[in-house]
């Protein structure tokens, strides 16, 4: 159980988020839809401390910590029960495939080498990319790359997986093969938080949709409410432009 | 009369390369050391350390801003005159000491740009794992920068080599000492130096060849 009160994070004169209230149930899967550059990615990154929130308390199972107070083991103990999917994969060009996965286990967890290779081998096999375990990532497709990515963030067995929209930087052909890991991932109840334009996924794959705009969550609920009865007029015109351009290509 | 005495420079290059091993053995204590101490003042640089970060500024600037040669005097010469416990130092300790300190301020802009060259997400995801800063330079960014300032390092080397001449002016016989001893021995000063400057250029030559052969293999894990 993941529990943020009254985040806050400004970056010089404006307010990015204004005061998140946001409780995460073990296993839940939520996605964070909204316009551009309205905190999504923020709240994530706030969440990890990649950024550094102004203000509120974050609770992660039996961790408690004043965002303002936050000592650096208390900054690593959050990142350490969290994990991240980056945009752009943000793999580690000097590791193949099989160390991106492993490296977690053997530099933070300590695992001896070999324990630590027999879990990245079964995740790279989930993932299905067990026959690229030695490449580079130069030599993996952005698809692949992506996968190694949510490979990376499996391997941490985190109370949560924060997705920071996974497919945006993918080639249009790979967009799949991502979203499905994410499926699978979800289906084991694996507890996900999810900023994304894909609106399929939301409504397929959520638990609860939330709807963040300058700063807030303006609605949250169901994807079927969310999406088929939204009841604040933001809400409802922002599905109206995101919908119509997936219908005009095709879903 | 012949231009060159070549029997003579074929007779001296066998007692000018017994003193090889001492200048390269400078050479490579230099750059060891150098090597350390560059990649710290780099990551203090790259970390930004509170006062730490102006010693180091303070510290480039001034081995950067001085020649070698004063640096070397200064360190065999002048020191031990107010710091007592420096008189022991000897000539090839004293120019260890002078190179360690002159490169470490060049090479540590060099392994810095290379750290600033890696992309900042690779950070922010070794973040996100758990790793401490330390883990991070270690693990991730010291590694990949290294590839990228190898070659530039390796110039580095090859001008401490070099350098490792200067030591003849604290009176230390190595490869530059030893020619400028048998030169004065035998008057013979333009085959002396004529043969001492072609060893050098031969180990240097030799040495490009290896970086050549080192860059190969560091690029091969990153070819498509």
């Amino acid at each position: 159980m993941i529990k943020v009160r009254q985040l806050v994070k400004r970056f010089g004169q404006t307010t990015v988020l204004d005061g998140i209230d946001l409780d995460i149930q073990q296993g839940e899967i939520i996605v964070v839809i909204g316009p551009s550059g309205t905190g999504k990615s923020t709240l994530l990154r706030c969440l990890n401390f990649l950024e550094q929130p102004d203000a509120g308390t974050l609770e992660i199972g039996d961790l408690e910590v004043d965002v303002t107070r936050a000592t650096r083991q208390q900054i690593l103990a959050v990142r350490r029960r969290t994990a991240f999917v980056f945009q752009n994969y943000a793999l580690f060009a000097n590791k193949t495939a099989l160390e991106n996965i492993a490296e977690r286990l053997v530099v933070v967890d300590r695992w001896p080498e070999e324990k630590a290779q027999v879990l990245a081998r079964k995740i790279l096999e989930r993932v299905g990319l067990a026959d690229r375990a030695d490449a580079f990532p130069v030599s993996l497709s952005g698809g692949q790359q992506q996968r190694v990515g949510i490979g990376r963030a499996m391997a941490a067995q985190a109370d949560v997986i924060l997705f920071d929209e996974p497919t945006s930087a993918l080639d249009p052909e790979w967009v799949g093969e991502v979203l499905s890991v994410m499926k699978t991932l979800a289906e084991e109840r694996q507890t996900m938080l999810v900023v994304t334009h894909e609106m399929g996924f939301a409504r397929d794959v959520a638990d609860r949709v939330i709807f963040m705009d300058e700063g807030r969550i303006v609605e949250q609920g169901p994807p079927s409410q969310l999406f088929e009865s939204p009841r604040d007029p933001r809400t409802r015109s922002f599905l109206r432009k995101v919908l119509s351009e997936n219908a005009l290509i095709g879903e | 009369m012949d231009i060159l005495d070549f029997d003579y420079m074929l007779g001296l290059v066998p007692v000018l390369l017994s003193y090889l091993p001492l200048t390269l053995a400078m050479a490579a204590a230099g750059m060891a050391l150098a090597l350390v101490l560059a990649c710290l003042l780099a990551v203090i640089r790259v970390l930004k350390l509170p006062v730490l970060n102006g010693f180091t500024m303070l510290f480039i600037s001034f081995f950067r801003g001085t020649p070698l040669l004063v640096q070397l005097f200064l360190f065999y010469y002048g020191l031990p005159q107010v710091l007592s416990f420096l008189t022991a130092i000897n000539g090839i300790t004293a120019t260890i000491m002078g190179l360690t300190l002159h490169f470490s301020a060049y090479m540590a802009e060099s392994i810095r740009a290379a750290i600033i060259g890696i992309d900042r997400s690779q950070t922010e995801a070794a973040l996100s794992i758990g790793m401490t800063n330390g883990q991070l330079m270690r693990r991730i960014v010291l590694p990949q920068a290294a590839r990228i300032a190898a070659p530039t390092l390796m110039n580095y080397f090859i001008d401490m080599i070099k350098a490792t001449s200067l030591a003849f002016t604290l009176g230390v016989t190595e490869l530059m000492g030893a020619t400028q001893k048998e030169a004065s021995g035998s008057f013979l000063y333009f085959e002396a130096f004529v043969t001492v400057a072609l060893i050098y250029w031969g180990i240097v030559e030799l040495l490009a060849w290896l970086q050549r052969q080192l860059e190969h293999r560091l690029n091969e894990a990153y070819r498509r």
